[in-house]
């Protein structure tokens, strides 16, 4: 039986417990706030808009997925409110403040690492912690603190050349979090892994989530890593360009990786993918005008 | 199959055949030399009279052109005269590889002819040190200059297209300015020197540091850092072992400009040496001074290039893992061969 043949439910319909989270995180205050917020790159007449009217609340210790096709400017969203980048209109609140550049308070995780190669692991942790002129015995204290967190503490001396991909990205985590971000944004932080450490860096993600008081923004394209690990997830689109939907995550927590087929979570990903891939485009795409390059009956299918 | 494929592009050789071919490339004109200069059918347009018998304008040690040599032998064979007898020989500008071996020993040796001439061991120490301080003031104000360039867009347009049309004017065109305004000691030898460094240096340095990742920048920003501390603690380490690398390649310069240098105002130097030597014809002396500078600078660059490994640990690679520096224990910062084991035990962590 195919998934798409199986009855559903409404991706919609929430378990009571979900229900009762999602009142529980609504109570809590709001971190971050968009309001309005416009991307549009070009100038003399040719605009290409990117988003628009996006406004979105985020409450305190909440799991925020943006997911969307490539040039859905999920990405530019995550820098904007890194402060990387400078919206065309609207503004962004953190704590009721509007961010005006990159800080401390807005911790970023890439999806290239962009962990210091001159400095020790360790050295990578402190870093935030010396800009903010931190005396050295106590950066290095917090530092140890979270590599023991991240399970890296005897890669403390290590170069980051040495980790492998799924350790440096832990480095990474570890480095935001020693600044007590108010809010973590990662943009698609586990996209260069393979399946196998993607999956371990999920779990580990919601470990790490669960003992530190911070917020996550988290970009990404794989719609089960947004499922998974999710409290609410933005879906975004391109043409036109803007927020397709911000779903409440059906699926109960704690999460594990059982529930990926439970009928809450598939029936979010069919909605997510009913969003992303819409059904009509398939067809065009698989038609093409190919010539028969092979001897008859050498057929592979 | 594969260990045979040594013309494959760009595919890496093995360590003993990397060795071998370094050999080699100084043995190959080695023995083109040798061969030129010991087997005497080869080359050899002279002939080196060791009798003239009678011809006239001929007189021992005197070296004659192999053509009019055997033209009067063959006039004095045919006039029953005593023949002239000589060897085949190079000219005298290309001595033969065991006189220059000699040389660098002998020339050290040698006291000049002349009372205030200076000695080869103080030529080479006078040179050594005109480069140097060229090297050194040209640093000084090209270093910062270059990464103030290369960090901030504001310098690089005030400071750049001036230096790009500068760098464009030869350095020993200056040189009779430089002695006009500097005198005729080693202030203009430095002077020129500098003129010859200091505009490629600025502009190779900010190059280097313009090529630093934008995103560990950007990393650095969400972490709390700005201005002049991002220059400090991101630009600055992130380009240093490219700007190492290019002062290296920038001391190779520095010496090419040493021999047109040392010629502005009073010559000295290796430069007199080898112009003195030159016209006493003591070829050997101005062959080994030349090989003393290519030695020189050689050396410099590979002991240059293993402190790099030293200075910058991070860019020592898997394959240099088990590789401690026995003779500088203390720089041996990186606890290398723990590394390697914790690695599994944390993957399983994680797995787990």
């Amino acid at each position: 039986m195919l998934p798409s043949e199986i009855k559903l439910p409404d991706y919609r319909e929430l378990a009571p417990s979900v229900t009762a989270r999602f009142e529980k995180i609504r109570q809590r205050p709001v971190i971050l706030s968009i309001r309005a917020l416009k991307k549009s790159f070009g100038a003399n007449g040719s605009t290409h808009v990117v988003f628009d009217h996006l406004s979105i609340n985020i409450h305190r210790r909440e799991f925020i997925s943006a997911v969307g096709p490539s040039g859905c400017g999920k990405s530019t969203l995550a820098r904007i409110v890194a402060g990387l980048d400078e919206a065309s209109g609207g503004e962004v609140l953190l704590d009721g403040n509007a961010v005006t550049g990159p800080g401390p308070d807005r911790g970023m995780v890439f999806q290239g690492y962009t962990l210091f190669p001159w400095l020790t692991v360790k050295h990578n942790v402190m870093f935030g912690l010396r800009m903010s002129g931190k005396a050295p015995s106590t950066a290095d204290t917090e530092a140890r603190q979270w590599l023991d967190m991240v399970g890296l503490a005897k890669f403390e001396n290590s170069y980051p050349h040495e980790l492998s991909g799924g350790m440096k990205q832990r480095v990474a985590i570890a480095r935001a979090l020693a600044n007590n971000p108010r809010i973590l944004i990662m943009d698609e932080p586990f996209g260069a892994l393979d399946a196998q450490t993607r999956a371990q860096m999920q779990a580990y993600l919601l470990q790490i989530w669960k003992k530190v008081d911070v917020t996550i923004l988290f970009i990404t394209h794989d719609l089960d890593e947004a499922a998974y690990l999710s409290d609410r997830i933005l879906v975004m689109g391109t043409n036109p360009g803007g927020v397709r939907e911000f779903i409440e995550n059906p699926v109960p927590r704690p999460r594990s990786a059982e529930q990926f087929i439970s009928p809450e979570f598939l029936a979010l990903k069919k909605r997510l993918e009913h969003h992303i891939h819409p059904p009509v485009e398939t067809e065009d795409v698989e038609k093409l005008p190919m010539i028969k390059l092979t001897e008859a009956g050498d057929e592979v299918e | 199959m594969a260990q045979h494929d040594w013309l494959g592009l760009k595919k890496e050789l093995p360590r003993k055949r990397q060795l071998q071919l370094t050999v080699l490339s100084f043995v190959i004109p080695l023995v083109i030399w040798c061969v030129v200069s010991y087997v005497p059918w080869v080359w050899h347009p002279l002939i080196h009279i060791t009798d003239p018998g009678q011809v006239d304008y001929f007189s021992e040690g005197l070296d004659i052109p192999r053509a009019d040599f055997y033209k009067e032998l063959a006039q004095a064979q045919a006039a029953g005269q005593p023949l002239p007898k000589g060897y085949l020989v190079n000219p005298v500008y290309l001595p033969a590889p065991h006189k220059v071996a000699c040389a660098f020993y002998t020339a050290f040796k040698t006291p000049p002819r002349l009372q205030d001439e200076p000695w080869l061991h103080q030529s080479l120490g006078h040179s050594i040190r005109t480069i140097f301080l060229g090297f050194l003031f040209s640093s000084l104000l090209g270093l910062p200059l270059g990464i103030v360039c290369g960090s901030f867009r504001f310098f690089a347009k005030l400071q750049e297209p001036f230096i790009e049309f500068f760098r464009y004017l030869p350095a020993p065109a200056f040189g009779a300015l430089c002695v006009a305004i500097l005198g005729i000691d080693d202030a203009p030898k430095i002077a020129i020197i500098v003129i010859g460094t200091f505009f490629q240096q600025v502009l190779v340095i900010s190059n280097s540091v313009r090529k630093v990742d934008p995103a560990l920048i950007e990393a650095a920003q969400t972490l709390g850092a700005s201005g002049w501390k991002i220059v400090r603690s991101v630009v600055i380490p992130a380009s240093i072992t490219d700007i190492y690398t290019d002062m290296r390649i920038l001391l190779g310069w520095a010496w090419t400009y040493l021999i047109v240098a040392e010629v502005v105002g009073t010559m000295s130097g290796i430069t007199l040496f080898i112009n003195q030597q030159a016209r006493y014809r003591n070829f050997e002396n101005v062959y080994a001074a030349i090989a003393m500078i290519g030695i020189i600078g050689l050396s410099t660059d590979m002991f240059l290039a293993w402190l790099g490994t030293v200075l910058f640990p991070w860019k020592r690679k898997g394959v240099r893992k088990e590789r401690t520096h026995t003779i500088f224990p203390l720089f041996d910062r990186m606890p290398l061969k723990s590394v390697i084991k914790p690695k599994l035990e944390a993957t399983n962590y994680v797995a787990q």
